[in-house]
């Protein structure tokens, strides 16, 4: 691949030690615009500590991060980054809309982007004032990708994107994965179900438990 | 793409956390309550003459305050932690002390602010002299969100952890203690007659202080307790 | 790490190194606390004449000054190193602090007790709020407050950072408590009598206090050392020269 442009995200011998012990690395790879990267490995293989590391949430252990060719600096591409983990950060109290309303003034908002066409494009409509802790699982699931779509973000940091959604969810995933890589956008994802990426062949980074 | 500007962050920040303490209204009594029933308890105690309460009204009413604050500040970060919030937060390319600021400022007005509305009504239930109401509305404005400010910091800094309640209390003793000092001197200079500006000058320097440093060090804390 | 540090002290940051020094050290620092002690003991208990006002009752001091002043010495050591534990990541220092803590809380409690048996004799009661004690208690709590952090951690790195950050901000508060509680003091009741007044300390009498200062930071670099040593062996168990040691001991 030759591309003019440095890499959106790269790592070079990055690595992460719990007490002592490693957790996962080194790893290296690099991750473009408008590139998918799926994140391999078994159960406590590091995946989820990958993505916490990339997000900002841990510090980098060993190895280096570096963001547009440049070595990472937090205050520089915050902004560019969306992380979705295990929790949701959806408050169970607010309704989908308040949710999305708060992450959009954390965030900002892409152009032309509003709450009511987020939470239309996950297929909530109807349930946008329901306040979160009514919603089943896979509706809030919904709920916190529609903040995917909200949020200005040239890279995402998905962890088990797929876990409590119904075929029709799946699908939804991939296609917003799908429109984000298309866009220009690049992710990350971490999963242990099959994903029908439709946009090229996705490279993938596997873990060595 | 439209980076979100500081004022409309602060603003979010803000009107989620006061949205969610309305939704749940309750909770806001709870330490009012509480306040009202440790007041209650003292007379009991002590014995209903009007000249012992009347001295110890001010010390009362400021611990009680206190305790009850205490009772309030577990749960400022907990719900944010459990549901992934407070990661979202940290996350956000904003600030981060001046998003906890607002935090802090929410979670004031919303369990101090109440314990002030009613101090008037537990410090004449002790019969606190109606002169000495205005210091004593004065210096509990000043400690209160001194207590608030503190409090954020040690809670951020057991916020990796699973048992708190016991351990912030020990923690937050030591830091309160020049506060119930200068509060509570205010106080008794009042009800003696003399001069009571000097404590609340010390006061609220502290408070300036308090609120440039502590939420930086909310930050910094928050980062260490995160970091697992 | 930045150049102006010296190598030999980089080195000592090492682990492994640092056992072995510290496990040469200890005798030599228990044996030197064991001999000043006795010789500060003999002179303020045997030598030093007794007091024109307080009689034999002030040779507490002997005890209780020195703890005091290791009270908050040890504070400061425990700030020193959370700062650098904080700021550079290392993890000695991040033990230091965290097994200095129990040692200068001990010496609190000493100060406390000793302080209020000398209250029983010169106020006729086991406890006054006399300012000095009453900061001494405060300090008590922030140590505790200290421990306490520092074991509700499941991490236990991780909690040694959280306990360093609240040792940063009690070093903060330690001066504030002290103004504080004198300005208190003052507003409530007049001065009382001072247990350490420094125009009625003779030389007979400050000698022996030096030496037991002196004996009493021996003692604290010798808790250290076998609380430091312990805590590496646990923390650095997996690594190399840990199994080397264990080997070693089994072999024996």
């Amino acid at each position: 691949m030759t591309v003019a442009t440095p890499p959106l995200l790269a790592a070079s011998a990055l690595s992460f030690y719990r007490q002592d012990e490693p957790v996962f690395g080194p790893l290296q790879f690099e991750l473009h615009p408008g590139q998918l990267a799926l994140v391999e490995g078994d159960n406590g293989s590091g995946k989820t500590t990958l993505l916490r590391v990339l997000a900002g949430l841990l510090h980098v252990g060993e190895g280096e991060l570096f963001w547009r060719g440049e070595p990472l600096r937090r205050d520089h591409c915050a902004a560019e980054i969306v992380f979705l983990g295990h929790q949701l950060g959806l408050k169970g109290d607010l309704s989908p809309r308040e949710n999305l309303h708060i992450a959009a003034g954390l965030h900002g908002a892409r152009d032309g982007m509003d709450p009511a066409r987020a939470l239309l494009d996950v297929g909530l409509a109807g349930y946008e004032d329901e306040p979160v802790r009514r919603l089943s699982a896979g509706q809030k699931k919904r709920a916190a990708l529609a903040r995917l779509l909200m949020i200005p973000a040239a890279l995402w940091l998905l962890d088990e994107p797929y876990a409590n959604l119904d075929r029709h969810g799946i699908a939804l995933v991939n296609r917003l994965l799908e429109g984000h890589v298309a866009a220009g956008g690049a992710a990350l994802v971490t999963s242990h179900g099959a994903v029908s990426f439709h946009g090229g062949e996705p490279q993938r980074i596997r873990m060595h438990a | 793409m439209n980076q979100a500007p500081l004022g409309r962050a602060c603003a979010a920040v803000l009107r989620r956390d006061l949205t969610l303490a309305w939704r749940r209204r309750g909770d806001i009594a709870m330490p009012v309550l509480y306040a009202l029933i440790v007041t209650t308890l003292f007379p009991f105690a002590l014995g209903p003459e009007n000249a012992l309460l009347q001295r110890i009204a001010g010390g009362a009413v400021l611990v009680t305050v206190l305790l009850a604050m205490l009772l309030a500040l577990d749960g400022m970060f907990r719900s944010d932690i459990e549901d992934g919030s407070l990661e979202q937060l940290v996350l956000a390319p904003q600030p981060l002390a001046l998003m906890l600021g607002m935090k802090i400022l929410a979670h004031w007005l919303t369990t101090a602010l109440p314990l002030i509305v009613i101090a008037p009504m537990l410090a004449s239930m002790l019969q606190l002299p109606a002169a000495v109401m205005p210091v004593m509305l004065l210096a509990l404005a000043l400690a209160t969100p001194m207590l608030s400010l503190l409090g954020a910091v040690l809670v951020a800094l057991t916020a990796g952890t699973r048992r708190s309640g016991m351990l912030l209390a020990l923690m937050l003793l030591p830091l309160c203690v020049p506060v119930v000092i200068f509060a509570a001197g205010a106080l008794a200079a009042a009800q003696q007659g003399l001069p009571w500006i000097a404590p609340i000058a010390w006061l609220g320097a502290a408070l300036a202080l308090a609120l440039v440093l502590a939420p930086l060090a909310c930050a910094a804390a928050l980062r260490i307790a995160l970091d697992a | 790490m930045s150049s102006w540090i010296p190598l030999w002290l980089h080195k000592l940051g090492s682990p492994p190194t640092f056992y072995r020094f510290a496990g040469k050290l200890r005798p030599w620092m228990l044996a030197l606390a064991i001999v000043l002690g006795l010789v500060a003991l003999y002179g303020g208990l045997v030598l030093a004449p007794p007091d024109y006002q307080q009689g034999d009752d002030y040779r507490i001091i002997f005890v209780h000054v020195p703890s005091a002043w290791m009270g908050l010495f040890i504070y400061g050591v425990m700030a020193v190193s959370a700062f650098i534990a904080l700021v550079w990541r290392i993890k000695l220092a991040e033990v230091v602090a965290m097994e200095s803590a129990p040692i200068g809380a001990a010496f609190t409690l000493i100060t406390l007790i000793t302080g209020s048996l000398w209250g029983v004799r010169m106020w006729g009661t086991w406890w006054t709020w006399d300012a000095r004690l009453t900061s001494e208690l405060v300090l008590l709590f922030l140590y505790l407050g200290v421990i306490g952090l520092y074991h509700a951690f499941e991490d236990r790195r991780q909690g040694a950072r959280a306990a360093a950050f609240l040792a940063l901000i009690g070093i903060i508060n330690v001066p504030i408590v002290h103004f504080s509680v004198n300005w208190w003091n003052t507003l409530h009741q007049g001065a009382t009598i001072r247990l350490f007044g420094p125009s009625t300390m003779s030389g007979s009498m400050i000698w022996p206090l030096l030496t037991m200062m002196v004996a009493t930071k021996c003692y604290y670099v010798f808790s250290l050392c076998s609380r430091v040593r312990a805590d590496l062996l646990a923390l650095e168990s997996g690594k190399d020269w840990v199994r080397q040691i264990a080997a070693g001991e089994t072999a024996r």
